[in-house]
């Protein structure tokens, strides 16, 4: 079977300046990938490229077996429409660090917002769907409450019920803990870990080695750019090979 | 060294030199400026009545033509040409704000022109040009499909209706994209993220929270469209003001009538500000604590 996310010689610039220098990466279905690496790494930026919210300048990505954001016409690749990007987008959930809840709209508003508006079900049945979903984030008797209302580790959980409502393949997690107060940690990385045990694929940024080493099937770490060493948690974690890796883990664990 | 420790309050080891006034009671600090200032405008306020009460103006009259028929119809299209105008300008301010923040250089350079050029000429003239607007184009519409002489279109209250509502719009949509702008841009990432193509993205999630920047200004806007029409009366249109020169060039009231337009006017604008506050309360939605949940 083929991969579900497929990085080829992936390149991103901002003008002058390279964020991402050739990524070469695939995750398979199912499979917990937990990126890590200093701030500026392009960890970010790469997870960002992945639903498109970056554009690449080089290189090529599949996601589900589709080339993401271009369409290829013989040996070129031609930009693909904002409804076709969209459409697209819908493969892959995402959660921010700094949540993004829609704050006009009630935690049930904000998990509804997509399945009515976007896949157009209908209101009572994304509403029932969206209860069961908050219920099992432990959120069941928030529904109403607005983002203003809630706590950081609840509204991240509430963001993280708004994307599974849209039935992704795959769920990327930009540094879902960083925003948090230290307490309310725990919370959200265990609703993370019980979407990992139910099969989802994810990709995870994240500065949370402990949550990796438990979680992930496979660990990758990130600087300047470009990918340094990826193995399995142990590897990566306990017996970094490049020094990069280990100046890195020892900063974070000191 | 010793003396500055001395300063400071009791140290905490002599607990008994404190004297236990937790019982006192607290009294509330005293505002005499206040009283006195208030005392001051009221007289003030006193003495304007009452100079205004004993001065030539006949409040007979006033309140005589206060419902006046010819009053009363131009109070009519006031109102009507506040809503028609600021409606249009709403609308265009909205495409205009959206254009201006599009990533499509020719959008974004239409939409310049259009704010440049309305905003950089005075109503009073646009009016003028719209009602004249037969002295450059005789004719109009589209050769072989259909024509019309513009004198037959052009009325005073079509020229007013687009003479206000265009520059209006052009006004507006600076306060849109001020709105547009105040929306964290994790907000259109979240949007995106669950599949809303650019402009689903602006209706659902961003323009309502834009609203609550947009709408005071907007009131402000709507206030000032309620007596920025009376600027129609130079080309004929029937509104309040117009109403009431035609009725004083006959009768000679002239500061009668003027009351009788300014009457009306504070009217207008005391409910303009009521809605508005109303509005604002719909649109706070999910800002606070204190927000009225619906």
């Amino acid at each position: 079977m083929n991969p579900l996310v497929k990085a080829v010689d992936l390149r991103k610039s901002y003008g002058e300046f390279q964020a991402l220098h050739g990524i070469h990466l695939e995750v398979e279905k199912g499979e917990v990938l937990c990126i890590i690496g200093p701030s500026g790494s392009g960890k970010s930026t790469f997870l960002r490229c992945i639903n498109q919210l970056e554009t690449i300048t080089g290189g090529a990505l599949w996601v589900n077996d589709e080339l993401v954001g271009y369409r290829r016409v013989e040996n070129k690749l031609y930009p693909l429409s904002e409804k076709q990007m969209a459409r697209q987008r819908l493969a892959t959930g995402m959660v921010f660090q700094r949540f993004n809840l829609f704050p006009h709209m009630t935690a049930l508003e904000n998990v509804i917002e997509g399945p009515v508006q976007v896949l157009k079900k209908k209101k009572a049945e994304a509403a029932e769907e969206a209860r069961a979903l908050l219920t099992r984030v432990g959120l069941g008797h928030k529904c109403d409450a607005f983002p203003v209302e809630l706590s950081g580790g609840q509204q991240q959980r509430v963001a993280i019920a708004r994307a599974l409502a849209m039935h992704p393949q795959l769920m990327l997690f930009d540094e879902p803990t960083s925003a948090l107060d230290p307490e309310l940690v725990g919370e959200v990385l265990s609703v993370m870990r019980d979407l990992a045990k139910s099969g989802m694929t994810m990709i995870v940024v994240t500065h949370e080695l402990g949550f990796a080493r438990e979680v992930a099937n496979r660990v990758v770490f990130m600087d300047q750019g470009k990918i340094v060493e990826t193995g399995t948690p142990e590897q990566v974690l306990s017996r970094p090979q490049q020094q990069r890796t280990q100046d890195f883990i020892s900063a974070v664990l000191s | 060294m010793l003396s500055a420790s001395n300063d400071r309050a009791p140290a905490s080891g002599n607990a008994d030199t404190f004297t236990d006034i937790s019982h006192f009671e607290h009294v509330p600090r005293r505002y005499y400026g206040r009283y006195l200032a208030s005392a001051v405008i009221l007289a003030i306020v006193v003495y304007i009545v009452v100079a205004f009460a004993r001065g030539q103006i006949e409040w007979a009259v006033v309140a005589r033509f206060l419902t006046a028929k010819s009053i009363l119809t131009g109070l009519v299209n006031t109102i009507v040409m506040t809503i028609l105008a600021m409606a249009l300008g709403i609308v265009l301010g909205v495409i205009v704000a959206i254009m201006r923040l599009s990533t499509n250089p020719v959008l974004r350079g239409v939409a310049h022109g259009y704010v440049w050029l309305f905003r950089g000429t005075p109503v009073i003239l646009q009016l003028l040009l719209w009602f004249n607007l037969a002295l450059v184009f005789p004719v109009m519409g589209i050769p072989g499909l259909f024509e019309f002489r513009t004198v037959d279109i052009m009325t005073p209250f079509l020229a007013a209706l687009l003479g206000l509502g265009i520059n209006q719009g052009a006004y507006t949509s600076e306060v849109v994209r001020a709105g547009l702008l105040s929306v964290d841009t994790g907000q259109y990432e979240a949007a995106k993220s669950i599949g809303m193509p650019k402009l689903q993205a602006l209706r659902r999630v961003i323009l309502p929270q834009a609203m609550r920047v947009i709408i005071p200004p907007i009131g402000n806007e709507l206030i000032g469209m309620a007596k920025l029409t009376s600027l129609a009366s130079v080309i004929q249109y029937a509104e309040m003001l117009h109403n009431a020169e035609n009725i004083y060039y006959a009768n000679a009231r002239v500061i009668e009538l003027l009351m009788v337009a300014g009457v009306w006017y504070l009217v207008i604008v005391t409910v303009l500000s009521l809605l508005q506050s109303r509005v604002e309360l719909r649109f706070a939605r999910g800002a606070g604590r204190a927000s009225a949940k619906q």
